[in-house]
């Protein structure tokens, strides 16, 4: 085994050093802990571009932890799905941390960086493992960053939304050890791909249970995706916490839409009896409603923050119903609008962080204020991340939107896809129009002039969110081949099984 | 009545009783209800690797070599994770709860600065602002 063969552990690795260096360093010099900081969220980019450069050709690296073989040791898998959501990943938690830097919001608290770089170790695990239960221990280290993350600051109201967040977490965190119990004693094994072929061999009156176990595991996996009616928690715990944190947030929701696309047709794909495809007819609904209520609360928002939380469910719930379709060609297109999804969301939360850092006391309300400086430019970001949440052209969003509609066009009952996906789109475009036009455009003449920003440079994090968003547009083409190899490699198994299973000591 | 029977009527009240309990306003009911409902999954845990008893986890071809003469490690080992995650998880609930009732002056859940001693019918006297200092 030569070196380049370790290249699938070290997204995990980094952070889980840099973490522990970033806390020893921090209290005496602040700026080296940065350093650490930024240094390894590089590292670990150049690291999810080499490996989904390895992986974009269909080879499927997998990596056996301590050289145990599979079935029995721990892999991790790097395919095509996993590169792009490593990718995405690192590129989203450069943009957050840009932005938390420099706006002194890791300032704020002790232990910003090392939890930080926890986060990034525990989305990167839950990418690449083909373990269930490690797939169930990577999402307790993300949440249990998240958890130090989103009270990051402090405060009344962070630590209200955070009770519930913990609490509604802990819950999801049982249903997912029952869900896996149940799994382990049907199969006796963990591995996700053998499991996929054990499945296939289970005695008829264990079927009943291999269903309970799928329903469980789906609707875990929708908790952590906000899907409706499990929307609850989200809306608050966005919104209230520190805006860069929430930006990192954006893939949170993306980690359950990952999760639902890695494990259900692994291991509840055509073979797997009566557990066939067994969440698919309770996630299309879901989706829908949670389409129609994230656009509902676009438009009924009082605050750009609270905003941009809805439009995480809203975006989340598009992207489900393409992933509901569970084809080729709609899990395709859905990979393609996942990228676009995290990007735009995290791009509205920084410019209302924009926006609340100008307006003086009316922070980011949806209310007309005083006028401030830089208001056009804010504006403008304002729009375009407007423009990319609601799916017009000419930022990604469109494209995105127009592939899973095509797709769509394919299935039954397609005609409740495009009519909720569209009249949505309508309801996004008058909501965000509202309140662009109440904080970039109206004047509150009582209101006095609050003082100007000590700083420009926090425009420059959402205007890299947003140029991620105009590349994922320009490079449309080569994304969505992407997407669908990814998809197609996703939907076929065994060869991943395949490529896991051989991997024997060496 | 057998140990399969004892163990799931275990695991039913236990989680029967977690429900109620999460389900309550205050924070540490709603504590409680999440301890017992990780309980109940701890041993729901242990159990799926069969009830066996008086056998080693360590598989010996020697003695025999059939697989009902031993007694699955791996299960063990997926427990003791999840003590450990639960019990940090726990602890770190436990420690929000109490800073969020010190900041806010409220244990309700939704943080409002309603009196708790209304719904539930417990007059203790904490649950206004005053109480932050016992």
């Amino acid at each position: 085994m030569n070196l380049a063969d370790h290249l699938p552990i070290l997204p995990v690795a980094i952070p889980a050093l840099a973490a522990p260096a970033a806390l020893l360093v921090m209290r005496r010099r602040r700026e080296l802990a940065v350093g650490i900081g930024f240094a390894a969220t590089l590292a670990q980019l150049a690291v999810a571009a080499l490996l989904m450069a390895r992986a974009s050709g269909g080879t499927i690296l997998a990596y056996a932890f301590g050289a145990w073989p599979a079935p029995f040791g721990i892999v991790l898998v790097a395919d095509r799905l996993a590169g792009l959501m490593l990718v995405l990943t690192a590129c989203l938690a450069l943009i957050a941390l840009l932005h938390a830097v420099v706006t002194r919001a890791d300032r704020k608290g002790w232990h910003f960086h090392p939890l930080f770089q926890f986060q990034l170790m525990g989305l990167n695990g839950a990418f690449l493992t083909g373990d269930l239960f490690n797939l169930f221990v990577f999402f307790e280290v993300l949440l249990i960053a998240s958890y130090g993350l989103m009270l990051h600051g402090q405060g009344p109201a962070r630590l209200k939304a955070g009770v519930q967040y913990v609490a509604v977490n802990l819950v999801g965190s049982a249903l997912f050890l029952i869900a896996l119990g149940m799994l382990y004693a049907l199969t006796g094994t963990l591995n996700m791909a053998d499991m996929g072929l054990k499945v296939r061999a289970l005695a008829p009156a264990d079927q009943g249970l291999l269903r309970i176990a799928a329903l469980l595991l789906g609707s875990v996996f929708a908790l952590k995706a906000a899907a409706v009616p499990l929307h609850l928690w989200l809306v608050r715990t966005y919104a209230a916490a520190t805006p860069a944190v929430a930006a990192l947030f954006a893939i949170m929701t993306k980690v359950g839409v990952y999760a639902l696309i890695r494990v259900v047709p692994q291991v509840f794909g055509e073979g797997a009896g009566a557990a066939a495809w067994a969440p698919a007819p309770w996630l299309w609904p879901a989706a829908l409603a949670s389409v129609v209520i994230g656009f509902a609360g676009v438009f009924t928002a009082r605050s750009l923050a609270e905003q941009a939380a809805y439009a995480v469910i809203g975006s989340t719930g598009t992207l489900l119903i393409a992933v509901a379709g569970w084809s080729a060609a709609s899990l395709g297109a859905a990979l393609s609008y996942l990228p676009h999804s995290t990007f735009t969301t995290a791009a509205l939360f920084l410019v209302a962080d924009v926006a609340a850092r100008r307006r003086g006391s009316f922070a980011d309300a949806a209310s007309p204020g005083p006028e401030f400086a830089g208001r056009g430019l804010a504006g403008l970001m304002f729009m375009a991340a407007a423009i990319a949440a609601t799916g017009l052209p000419p930022l990604s969003g469109f494209i995105g939107k127009l592939l899973i509609l095509k797709s769509a066009a394919a299935l039954p009952q397609w005609g409740w896809s495009w009519g909720v996906i569209l009249g949505t789109t309508l309801i996004g475009v008058i909501g965000f129009a509202r309140t662009g036009s109440a904080v970039f455009w109206k004047t509150n003449a009582a209101s006095d002039t609050p003082h100007p920003p000590e700083t420009r440079r926090d425009l420059l994090a959402p205007a890299l969110a947003l140029a991620c968003l105009a590349a994922l547009a320009a490079g449309a083409g080569r994304a969505s081949a992407y997407a669908d190899a990814a998809a197609a490699q996703v939907l076929g198994p065994a060869r991943s099984a395949a490529a896991v299973l051989a991997e024997g000591p060496r | 009545m057998s140990y399969e029977f004892l163990l799931a009527t275990a695991i039913g009240v236990l989680v029967a009783g977690g429900i109620y309990l999460a389900l309550r306003a205050r924070t540490f009911q709603v504590v409680l209800g999440l301890t017992l409902i990780s309980y109940a999954v701890n041993l729901f845990l242990f159990a799926s690797g069969r009830l066996v008893l008086n056998r080693p986890p360590i598989w010996d071809a020697a003695k025999g070599g059939a697989v009902s003469a031993y007694t699955d490690p791996l299960p063990q080992a997926l427990v003791l994770t999840a003590i450990v995650i639960t019990f940090g998880m726990t602890a770190f609930m436990v420690i929000l709860s109490l800073r969020s009732f010190l900041e806010t002056g409220s244990d309700h859940v939704d943080g409002e600065a309603v009196p708790c001693d209304a719904q539930d019918g417990l007059a203790d006297g904490l649950a206004d602002g005053e109480g932050a200092a016992p």
